[in-house]
């Protein structure tokens, strides 16, 4: 198990050099001087020169590139050149409001997508089997911005029930201490602003959540279907034993590792922030944190922010790994 | 069996999603009448982006002065809806005859946030400040006053405080618009205490003397900022607070408008203003325009190389028709590079009218009877001075078709866009400028002198007569003859046609109908010290 964990940790060398080397110079193939872009049209060529300069923009790539890989061994991600903020200090509370996002839209995907999907394989070709599928299909194939702004005119604007955007009710701000705001307002015992917090979660969760739904709802659906058929099921249900059990206990249990692939994978997208998402519900996360970074060329904000994302992507997935060998116990690793 | 169990789960679901939206439902109402109780004196300013930076010296970027002139005051003030130089934190002042020394009397008994006392001292402080500095630190401070200390450019030659209240500011050479560089706001006086703690530490904690004090910062969602008890003016601010929210989407912004999330909403699209208006609880508020759309065409590619073929675009057209339709009439058609309102505009300038038939008789007199391919820059991003460049790019298409021009729409992603157009790599590209200081030197030398090829003179034109106009208005402190030189200047751009100028926009916010006392300000930086709610 710990040279399992090993070799998957050395393995994670080669894949985020890599993809920093790509991103390194991706950024770079693309015009646009991040001088001139971050001083804004008002700005002197000397102003330009000088914090080109100053940037190590002059130097030739290859000396930048190694130059940014020796400072992140030593654990320095770089600085912002529009704010001349350090990214590991400004990158945080992005991190944390998209991170609370996402956890909060992937219970919503687990929660519903999975039953959904369960219930689906339990009463195969019923009226709710296939209005679920159907749904499914919608939500796959549904813009996302498209049902944000829906969800912003329908619930928010018509019913009145949500708040439009943002994060916390503004009038009435939550004390940052670790950024995630739920757990911020617990410590405080600010109940009040908890409920204000959940509910600005809501509409940008829903939005967020519904891929991922529909993705687990059909997986966890093809995967039960498969399991539902199987001697072990049948004679679970011969020796008669509730269906309830059946279904959510001895076949969930044999289907549950392809879904759990799935959430792994969609928990790594969400995370890496969703740009529409977070643009139409104005909430301050890590994908607009990264977009505004490539519409100024800031480029160690893109090239970490990116690293950072990735990282946490390819941990999820070993994760995710991990959690195999405890659901299954035919899978071990060693 | 199974159907009933079916439908046993459907119910149960359905109990618990009405629950759901119940409980939301009720604590909605809730929600939505405590803050209009206890957020009477809380005004949110809802805006397209964050600030970059609260230090207003250290940045060029509108979104960043939008909140320094609330917390920040400077030695001159621009009037309340205009560009007049007005007293600001300088009670008085003189300028010497030959227009090299200016003498500041400052104001008493105004303290900085941190309770250090304002004074001469001070000021000569943040002047030695900006004038140590570099380009990169500076930037703006470099493209008002020529440079640094030690380049040969630089205009200012010493900064000394005469007494305890009097500034002596002394010039190397007369600069006309010195006393409108002077009320930018991003020269404002911060308290020394403040900034010798160090820059990065500084440009996080503002320290200013304005009506306002920093409260907070959550990057990309608010700003805050609270109402500074000890300010000079009795009375002043009415609001105990302001948040500056981020809603990047210019209709979600509007949503939250209308749902009373935020009580002021800047950049609002021309096509939603008639929405606001029919709107019982909102009111539209106009920003006076200081501002200028174009197409630019790049002399230096053929055929634009021609007088007669950009003439000829200039004629092709259809400026009222874009207006009418992209900005629901909410703009003036442009004739000049820089809109009425600024000193020198030239009113007895002729426009081109809209004629396709003399612009064929133009393109026939180039040679190209035939009508010529060409590249059309569509703007990708809405801009107060081009709320929809994909659109007015379809308009002038269809118009330059109509005259046997073939132009194909190309547009890339903004930095992009820009950097390419600067390298003159555009035939044709849209653009626009908003003036920072209600300088004709900031709209007609910044966007048209062969000095600024390279950086804001896209379409590359050079004109010997007009730079030396340019050169000379920069130092003639006589209005009336400096104005002169500015209206001949712009009979020669009308000449030559570098541009197809095409209009001065309106730019629009929404507020709540209560909202009293907000004028908004030609530059886009709003003080908000006389704004309160009814």
């Amino acid at each position: 198990m710990v040279s399992y964990l090993g070799r998957r940790l050395l393995q994670l060398i080669p894949v985020l050099l890599g993809m920093t080397f790509i991103v390194f110079m991706m950024i770079r193939a693309i015009p646009g001087n991040p001088a001139q872009v971050i001083l804004g049209q008002q700005a002197t060529p000397e102003a330009v020169a000088a914090m080109n300069e100053k940037l190590g923009l002059d130097k030739p790539w290859y000396t930048q590139f190694f130059n940014y890989i020796g400072n992140i061994l030593r654990g320095d991600l770089g600085e912002s050149m529009r704010t001349r903020l350090p990214v590991t200090d400004e990158i945080w509370p992005h991190l944390a409001a998209t991170l609370e996002l996402a956890v909060f839209a992937i219970l919503i995907a687990v929660v519903i997508g999975m039953n959904a999907g369960i219930i689906s394989a339990w009463f195969q070709n019923s009226w709710f089997d296939y209005t679920a599928m159907i749904l499914a299909l919608v939500g796959v194939s549904m813009p996302i911005f498209w049902l944000g702004l829906l969800g912003q005119w329908g619930v928010a604007i018509e019913l009145g029930w949500l708040p439009t955007s943002g994060r916390e009710e503004v009038r009435d701000p939550v004390n940052a201490i670790t950024n995630l705001y739920v757990i911020d307002t617990i410590i405080q015992g600010r109940f009040d602003q908890l409920w204000q917090v959940i509910r600005h979660l809501i509409l940008p969760g829903i939005a967020l959540a519904t891929i991922p739904m529909a993705i687990i709802a059909r997986m966890t659906r093809s995967s039960m279907l498969e399991v539902m058929r199987s001697d072990y099921i049948r004679t679970a249900r011969a020796k008669g034993q509730k269906m309830f059990w059946v279904v959510y206990k001895h076949a969930l249990k044999n289907a549950i590792i392809p879904v759990l692939t799935v959430i792994g994978l969609q928990m790594g997208m969400l995370l890496g922030g969703a740009i529409l998402t977070e643009t139409i519900f104005a909430w301050p996360g890590i994908g607009r944190y990264i977009y505004d970074a490539i519409n100024f060329r800031d480029y160690p904000v893109i090239q970490s922010g990116i690293l950072i994302v990735a990282f946490i992507f390819v941990m999820i997935n070993l994760v995710v790994d991990l959690l195999y060998g405890l659901i299954d116990a035919r899978i071990k690793y060693d | 069996m199974k159907r009933k169990k079916i439908l046993s789960l459907a119910f149960v679901m359905l109990l618990g999603l009405s629950a759901i939206l119940a409980a939301c439902g009720s604590s909605g109402g809730e929600g939505g009448k405590s803050s209009s109780s206890k957020g009477n004196s809380i005004l949110v300013f809802g805006r397209g982006s964050d600030s970059t930076s609260l230090d207003p010296s250290r940045v060029t970027e509108g979104e960043t002065f939008k909140v320094t002139v609330n917390i920040y005051e400077t030695l001159l003030n621009f009037g309340e809806e205009d560009t007049t130089v007005q007293p600001g934190l300088a009670e008085e002042w003189e300028t010497s005859e030959d227009g090299l020394t200016y003498t500041f009397h400052l104001r008493e008994g105004v303290k900085f946030h941190d309770d250090t006392d304002f004074n001469a001292e001070a000021v000569v402080k943040n002047f030695e400040r900006w004038a140590n500095g570099d380009a990169d630190m500076f930037p703006y401070y470099s493209s008002m006053f020529g440079g640094f200390k030690g380049d040969a450019e630089h205009v200012i030659d010493s900064v000394t405080a005469e007494d305890e209240k009097t500034v002596v500011i002394k010039l190397k050479r007369p600069q006309a618009p010195f006393l409108k560089n002077i009320a930018m706001s991003m020269f404002a006086i911060a308290s020394p205490t403040a900034f010798e703690k160090g820059d990065d530490q500084f440009e996080r904690n503002p320290v200013g003397t304005g009506p306002f004090k920093f409260v907070d910062w959550k990057p990309n969602d608010t700003i805050t900022i609270e109402k500074f008890d000890k300010y000079w003016q009795e009375g002043l601010p009415k609001l105990d607070k302001v948040v500056f929210k981020s809603v990047p989407d210019n209709s979600n912004r509007l949503n939250a408008l209308i749902k009373g999330e935020i009580d002021l909403a800047d950049g609002i699209n021309p096509a939603d203003g008639e929405k606001i208006e029919s709107n019982e609880e909102l009111q539209l508020v106009e920003r006076p325009s200081m501002n200028v759309g174009y197409l630019g065409l790049t002399v230096t590619r053929p055929p634009f190389d021609k007088k007669e073929v950009r003439q000829a675009l200039n004629y092709a057209i259809n400026k009222e028709a874009i207006i009418d339709s992209f900005f629901e009439g909410r703009a003036d058609i442009a004739k000049n590079p820089m809109p009425p309102s600024i000193s020198g505009y030239n009113e007895d300038i002729e426009p081109y009218e809209y004629n396709p038939e003399k612009a064929k008789e133009l393109l026939a007199k180039a040679g190209l009877a035939d009508g010529f391919d060409m590249e059309l820059w569509a703007m990708p991003v809405p801009r107060p001075y081009m709320p929809d460049g994909q659109k007015v790019a379809e308009v002038i298409q269809s118009n330059l078709a109509d005259i046997g021009v073939n132009a194909k729409i190309v547009t890339y992603e903004w930095a992009t866009y820009l950097d390419k157009a600067s390298k003159g790599e555009a035939d044709a590209f849209m653009l626009g400028w908003t003036g920072d200081n209600g300088d004709a030197d900031n709209f007609l030398y910044v966007l048209l002198d062969e000095d600024n090829i390279g950086s804001n003179n896209y379409t590359y034109f050079k004109n010997d007569e007009m730079h030396d106009l340019f050169i000379k208005a920069q130092t003639e402190v006589d209005e009336t003859i400096r104005n002169e030189y500015y209206k001949k200047a712009q009979e020669i751009i009308h000449d030559e046609a570098p541009w197809v100028p095409i209009a001065h926009s309106t730019p629009l916010l929404g507020a709540k109908k209560g909202l009293k006392g907000f004028k908004p300000h030609p530059t886009g930086s709003d003080i908000l010290m006389h704004v309160e709610f009814e």
